[in-house]
């Protein structure tokens, strides 16, 4: 897309360009970059002289079993925040959608986690669920379940998938209530008149219709897991027990600052690199076939 | 509804009832051991209506902090309020900046101009934490606010969506403008800036909220207590060894986290709705 209209001379755009152009280039593409150089770098034990190894760094990430362990981490705890977050979601805006009183209200009442902070929204779940003093852990201790999340790795995992579920669901619910309220009245109706019940008509009309917001929602859930959930996984586990809950970004974060392997953590970074772009990607395509939708 | 079914509209309310009780739950038990003592919390039999601790809770916190972290969470709020406008107003700044030059102007490497700004979109701060961080330290901005908040705007959703917006507004504008003499600076000032306040509004909504929430970074460049944010200093509470947590001290430090963004959702939810859907276009 073109403007018609134009303003001539170069120099005033050029100023207005600027600043974004300067933060851009010395905060990021300067980063990036050097986070790629350092991936075939390694530092000697005291930081003072590094050499180039080429792909050793690459290699050495990718035969540590910690990797793949923290790989598969990721994927179940992404897997079942999206599966559970985007399903809960769901749920609560279909029934937020249908005519009632008070509709308005029920949305605000469930929106505001979102403006709830990863690491707080995991303080609120482990205080609830601390083994000696958490309100809900009482109960699960009385039926005889050991619950300790601070030793158990499943118990753990339980816990970050509880919080990150929680602060997520009203990001979700307020996409699906948008895309349920933009499908027309009347294809539900003509369902209704053909004598479909409300759970078929649910599942043949709605959810198809609904796939596209269901698709952009589980690419941004998964980046949301990736990313984002760094700050409750630092808050609950700090990556324990035993590395049970380190997943990739937090590996990056550990093993750079606690490990103090540059090398190998910028390796890391940049195999996540590779992973985001791809995600992106997948949702670029898919905004280009919502337009022809 | 298609037909009127009460039963269907029975269940409708349960379920976001219970929906809306299990949101508030986690922060009902906050707000209440935000009213206790230390002693009641950690025998584990806090109760669930509210104690007579309050004041003295959050007096102490707010003005005197912590046993161990012995900081104000005054402080860390002012620290937090300070980067988030800052993250806010300066992404909003910069990004209107350019968007206007990228639509309004024809300039050499107008396309590449762009280009570099929007392949920005895909990387979050978290994957390039360390060379950043190496990057601030040289610069030495370790321990201030520019740096806290310079890296954290270097991206392109507020150009893309000023970009997005400007797009729809009708070219006549601009011709019109133009015949009545009104130059580049004018144009901007008097005619598209009147027009992108909702705009502006729903990006510092959603930009306030992201810089108020943020963990990873001030993590790694905040070593002084002084300049901890309020997110940071809640996670120091509860780490040092676990029997020392000051539960109620953590868990009121939570509450005062929780207010500025809770509130900005629930009362600017119009502009916020608007940001966020229009973000992540």
């Amino acid at each position: 897309m073109e403007k018609r209209a134009h303003f001539s001379g170069w120099t005033l755009p050029l100023l207005l360009i600027i600043p974004q152009m300067a933060i851009t280039v010395i905060f990021f593409y300067l980063p990036a970059s050097q986070a790629i150089w350092q991936s075939f770098l390694r530092e000697d034990a005291f930081g003072l002289a590094s050499e180039f190894v080429g792909f050793e760094n690459y290699v050495s990430v990718l035969e540590q079993p910690e990797y793949y362990r923290a790989l598969v981490t990721t994927v179940i705890f992404s897997s079942l925040v999206a599966f559970f977050s985007m399903s809960v979601a769901l749920l609560l805006a279909s029934q937020a959608d249908k005519n009632i009183r008070g509709g308005h209200a029920f949305k605000t009442l469930l929106i505001w986690p979102y403006a709830v902070a990863p690491a707080i929204a995991g303080v609120l779940w482990i205080f609830m669920f601390h083994p000696t003093l958490g309100t809900l852990a009482r109960p699960i201790r009385a039926v005889g379940i050991n619950w300790n999340p601070m030793l158990n790795g499943n118990h753990a995992m339980i816990l970050l998938v509880l919080s990150a579920t929680w602060k997520h669901v009203s990001y979700n619910f307020l996409f699906f209530l948008a895309g349920l309220q933009a499908i027309p009245k009347s294809v539900i109706e003509a369902g209704a008149i053909d004598g479909a019940g409300p759970i078929r008509r649910f599942w043949t009309i709605i959810f198809p219709l609904l796939s596209p917001t269901t698709f952009f929602l589980l690419v941004v859930t998964v980046v949301y897991v990736f990313f984002e959930t760094f700050g409750i996984i630092d808050a609950v586990t700090g990556g324990g027990p035993a590395g049970q809950t380190t997943t990739l970004v937090y590996k990056v974060y550990a093993d750079g600052r606690l490990g103090g392997d540059l090398g190998g953590s910028a390796a890391q970074s940049v195999i996540l690199m590779v992973i985001v772009i791809a995600l992106t990607a997948i949702q670029f395509r898919y905004v280009e076939r919502k337009v022809q939708y | 509804m298609v037909e009127n079914r009460p039963f269907a509209q029975f269940m409708a309310y349960l379920t976001l009832v219970i929906g809306v009780v299990v949101v508030a739950f986690p922060v009902y038990l906050a707000i209440m051991a935000s009213t206790f003592d230390s002693a009641t919390i950690i025998n584990g039999n806090m109760p669930l209506i509210p104690g007579d601790q309050a004041l003295e809770n959050y007096s102490r916190t707010l003005f005197y902090g912590g046993k161990q972290a012995r900081e104000p969470v005054m402080g860390m709020m002012i620290n937090s309020m300070v980067m988030a406008m800052g993250i806010a107003v300066g992404k909003i700044l910069i990004s209107i900046l350019s968007a206007y030059a990228i639509v309004y102007f024809k300039f050499p490497f107008r396309k590449t101009a762009f280009w570099i700004i929007f392949i920005t979109l895909m990387l979050p701060v978290e994957v390039r934490i360390y060379p950043t961080y190496k990057i601030v330290a040289d610069l030495g901005l370790l321990d201030t606010y520019m740096g806290l908040i310079l890296p954290l705007i270097a991206s392109a959703t507020g150009t893309l969506l000023f970009r997005q917006f400007f797009m729809t507004i009708p070219d006549e504008l601009l011709e019109a403008s133009k015949i009545d003499g009104a130059g580049a600076f004018r144009f901007f000032k008097d005619t598209l800036l009147p027009l992108s306040m909702t705009t502006i509004a729903a990006l510092f909504v959603i930009q306030f909220i992201y810089g108020w929430n943020q963990y990873l970074w001030p993590l790694l460049i905040t070593t002084k207590s002084s300049m901890q944010t309020i997110v940071i200093g809640i996670k120091k509470m509860i780490t040092t060894t676990d029997a020392l947590t000051e539960w109620e001290v953590a868990m009121t430090t939570a509450v005062l986290a929780m207010v500025p963004p809770v509130l900005v959702v629930i009362f600017m939810q119009r502009l916020f709705v608007k940001g966020l859907v229009e973000t992540e276009k």
